[in-house]
C-alpha cells in the first residue's frame, strides 16, 4: 500500500487533544500559572518564579503531615491487602451464601464519604456510640477527639472497613478466575494448603493485587472527607492529612501560589510513587 | 504400587438418579493389577475421565466401593490416597522455574534434599527437558509444559499408580509418538501401575498391555490389543477398534442362518442353537474389513456385491461395497483393481463372521 503524506491528517487528532486539553491540561495549566506568581487579588498579580517551591518544601507544617500520610497510607495498604486477600479466601466460592458475602462485603463501599465519616463519628463516641461505649465499659480508656493514639486507630479502622471489601472484592473475583484443574493438580501433589496459597493462588491473584494496591495507595494518599468529618484533623493537627492542609492553605487562608505550588509536588508524588509501585512489581515479573 | 479394585462401583452427577441415562458410569466391577499399563479407550463422554477422578479421589463416586490393595479408599483424599494424575491440559506453577516444579511434589512428601536432586535430574533426562531445569516454568512451550506436568507425575516413586487424562492432547503429532514410546520405557523401568484415557485406539495399543473400552458408562470389554481385533465383545468394539470400523449388520432369522435383504448367510450348528434358545430380535453379525476376501470364482460360498467406491490409502485400498442393501467395507492390498460398479465376489471366512445378540457377542462354549 502506497502512504499518502499528508499533514491535513493531524486535524483528527484534534478531538482527542481538546478532551484531554479540558479535562486535564488546562486545569493543570491554571494550577502551574498560579504557583509562579503571588496573586493580591483581581489585576493583583505578581510572577516570583519558584519562590513558592522552596517556601513549601522548606514548611515545616507541611512536612510533618507529608510524614503523617505516608505512615497513614503505609498502615492502610499493610492492613487492607492482606486482610482483602484473607477475606477473599474466606468467602464462599459459589451458590447464594456465596452471593450473600458479596453483597454484604460491598455495602461499605457504596456508602459516600462524608456518611462514613459521620457514621463512625457517631459510632465512635464514648458516650452515645455503640464502639466507643463499649471500648470504654471493657475498662479501656478510649476517646478519639483528646487522645492522639485513639484518633489514629479509629481513622485506620475506618478507612479498613471502607475500603478492605474492595481489596476482598478484587480477589475474590482473581481467586474465582483460577482453573479447578490447578487445586486438583496441587491435591494430586500433596500440596498443604499453605503450599497452594503461596504457589498457585497468591502468583495468580498478582495482577488484581497490583490494581488493588495501586488504588488503595492513591486513594488512601488523597484522603479528605472520612478523617475531615471524624476527627477534624485534630487532636491538634495530629490526623491532619495532607489533603486537608492542601485545602486550609488554598480556601481557609486563599494563600493560591502557595497551594498551587504545593498541589504539584503533591501531584508528583503520587504519579512518582505510583509508578515505581508499577515498574517494580512488573519488572520483577521478567525473566532474570 | 497397588492394585486397584472398582467394586459395583457407579457414578451419577445428579442427586437424585432415576434411569441409567442419568449415570456417568453405570454399576460395573473392575481390577487393576499391580504394576500393568493399561489403557482407558473410549469416546468423548462416555465417563472415562470420570473414572479417572474417581479412582484417583477427585471425584466421589455415588455408589460402589474403590479399594486399593484390597482395602476401601472411597473417603481417602487424592493426597492420602497417594496417587499421581497427568491432566489432559498442562497444569503447572508458573511463578517457580522447572526445576522446582518437578521437586514440588517430593518437597510436599518430605523427600531429602539430596534425592530430589537426582530424581529431578532423572526425570528430566528422560523427558528430554533438562536443559531447561533452571528457566521459568511459564515461559516454556505448550508442549514443554505438558512434559513438565507429566514430570510432576512422574517424578514420585512410591505412588499406588499413575493416571494419565489424554495426556497427550496438546502434544504435535511427531512428538506424540515419542512421548508414548516414552512413558511405555518408563512403565518397563519403574514398574508402576498406570492407567491411560484415550480416545484414540492408536495410542492406547502403543502405550498398554491391556485396554479397557469403555462405552455408555460401562467397560464393554478389557482385553489386549489383538483380542479387541479380533473377538470385539461388543459391536461398539468392533466398531471403535480398526479403521474403519467392524463391517455390523443389523440381520433377521431364517433357517439354517441369517438373512439380511436377500442374502442369507449359513451359521454354524451351534450359533443357531443358540439363536433358537435367545428371543431378542436384536441379532447382528459383524466382520472386519481385513478378514473379508475376494474370490476371484464364484461358488456357494461367495456373494456378488457391487463396487461403490474405492479408497487408496497409500499402503492399502479399502473398497466400500453393497451387498443385500447393505455398504460392506473390504481392506484389500495395494494391487487390488476394481471399476466403480462392477461386480465382485465377497467370502465371509466362517472363523471371523461374530454373531452378536444385543450388541454384545455370543461365543461358543468352550467343551
Amino acid at each position: 500500500m502506497n502512504k499518502i503524506p499528508d499533514n491535513r491528517a493531524w486535524w483528527l487528532v484534534l478531538p482527542v487533544f481538546l478532551l484531554v486539553a479540558f479535562s486535564a491540561l488546562i486545569p493543570l495549566m491554571t494550577v502551574v500559572n498560579y504557583s509562579v506568581q503571588d496573586i493580591f487579588g483581581p489585576g493583583q498579580a505578581y510572577y516570583v518564579g519558584t519562590e513558592w517551591f522552596k517556601e513549601v518544601l522548606a514548611d515545616e507544617r507541611l512536612r510533618d503531615s507529608l510524614v503523617r500520610q505516608f505512615v497513614f497510607s503505609g498502615f492502610v495498604l499493610l492492613i487492607q491487602i492482606p486482610l482483602g486477600i484473607g477475606v477473599a479466601l474466606m468467602m464462599p466460592r459459589s451458590g447464594i451464601k456465596g452471593s450473600l458475602c458479596l453483597i454484604l462485603i460491598a455495602i461499605p463501599l457504596l456508602i459516600p464519604w462524608n456518611v462514613v465519616g459521620t457514621i463512625w463519628q457517631i459510632f465512635a463516641r464514648g458516650d452515645i456510640g455503640l464502639f466507643g461505649w463499649g471500648i470504654n465499659q471493657l475498662g479501656i480508656d478510649y476517646n478519639y477527639t483528646g487522645d492522639t493514639l485513639d484518633a489514629w486507630l479509629t481513622v485506620l479502622l475506618m478507612d479498613v472497613w471502607h475500603w478492605t471489601p474492595l481489596v476482598a472484592l478484587l480477589c475474590y473475583s482473581g481467586l474465582r478466575a483460577i482453573p479447578e484443574a490447578f487445586y486438583q493438580a496441587a491435591e494430586i501433589d500433596r500440596a498443604s494448603k499453605w503450599a497452594v496459597f503461596r504457589y498457585i493462588q497468591l502468583p495468580r491473584l498478582k495482577s488484581v493485587l497490583i490494581i488493588a494496591v495501586l488504588l488503595r495507595f492513591m486513594d488512601s494518599f488523597m484522603i479528605y472527607i472520612e478523617p475531615f468529618v471524624l476527627t477534624g484533623g485534630g487532636p491538634g493537627s495530629s490526623t491532619t492529612f495532607l489533603s486537608q492542609t492542601l485545602t486550609t492553605m488554598a480556601i481557609g487562608q486563599f494563600d493560591l501560589g502557595r497551594a498551587a505550588a504545593f498541589s504539584l509536588i503533591y501531584f508528583l508524588i503520587v504519579l512518582l510513587i505510583s509508578w515505581l509501585f508499577f515498574t517494580a512489581i512488573t519488572h520483577a515479573d521478567k525473566e532474570k | 504400587m497397588a492394585e486397584i479394585q472398582l467394586k459395583a462401583l457407579a457414578h451419577s452427577y445428579i442427586a437424585n438418579p432415576v434411569g441409567p441415562d442419568d449415570y456417568a458410569i453405570r454399576q460395573l466391577d473392575h481390577i487393576w493389577h499391580k504394576g500393568g499399563a493399561y489403557a482407558l479407550l473410549g469416546p468423548s463422554g462416555c465417563g472415562k475421565s470420570t473414572m479417572l477422578n474417581i479412582i484417583s479421589g477427585l471425584v466421589q463416586p455415588s455408589e460402589g466401593e474403590v479399594l486399593f490393595d484390597g482395602k476401601r479408599v472411597n473417603e481417602l483424599s487424592p493426597r492420602d490416597r497417594n496417587i499421581a494424575q497427568v491432566f489432559q491440559f498442562p497444569v503447572i506453577y508458573d511463578s517457580m522455574t522447572v526445576y522446582e516444579n518437578l521437586a514440588f511434589p517430593l518437597k510436599n512428601n518430605k523427600v531429602p534434599a539430596a534425592k530430589i536432586k537426582a530424581r529431578v535430574q532423572e526425570i528430566a533426562e528422560v523427558l528430554e527437558i533438562e536443559d531447561k531445569l533452571h528457566k521459568k516454568a511459564k515461559n516454556l512451550t505448550a508442549d514443554e509444559k505438558q512434559k513438565v506436568s507429566m514430570g510432576r507425575g512422574l517424578v514420585r516413586e512410591d505412588v499406588s499408580a499413575i493416571l494419565f487424562d489424554e495426556p497427550l492432547t496438546v502434544i504435535d503429532p511427531q512428538l506424540k509418538w515419542k512421548l508414548r514410546r516414552k512413558l511405555k520405557q518408563i512403565h518397563e523401568q519403574f514398574d508402576i501401575t498406570m492407567v491411560y484415557v484415550t480416545h484414540d485406539q492408536l495410542e492406547a495399543s502403543t502405550f498398554a498391555d491391556k485396554i479397557a473400552v469403555m462405552y455408555d458408562g460401562q467397560i464393554v470389554q478389557f482385553g489386549s490389543p489383538t483380542e479387541l481385533f479380533e473377538a470385539p465383545n461388543h459391536t461398539f468394539v468392533g466398531y471403535f477398534i480398526g479403521s474403519p470400523g467392524m463391517n455390523i449388520v443389523e440381520v433377521e432369522r431364517c433357517s439354517g442362518g441369517v438373512r439380511f435383504g436377500s442374502i442369507v448367510l449359513p451359521l454354524e450348528a451351534w450359533q443357531l442353537e443358540l439363536l433358537e434358545r435367545i428371543k431378542s430380535r436384536n441379532v447382528k453379525v459383524g466382520i472386519r474389513p481385513e478378514f473379508i476376501e475376494i474370490s476371484p470364482v464364484v461358488s456357494d460360498e461367495t456373494y456378488a456385491a457391487e463396487v461403490l467406491d474405492i479408497e487408496d490409502l497409500g499402503t492399502y485400498k479399502i473398497v466400500t461395497t453393497q451387498l443385500g442393501g447393505q455398504e460392506m467395507k473390504v481392506r484389500q492390498n495395494e494391487e487390488f483393481d476394481a471399476t466403480i460398479g462392477a461386480r465382485i465376489d465377497l467370502l465371509f471366512p466362517k472363523q471371523w463372521l461374530l454373531l452378536y445378540v444385543d450388541e454384545f457377542l455370543v461365543q461358543e462354549k468352550q467343551p
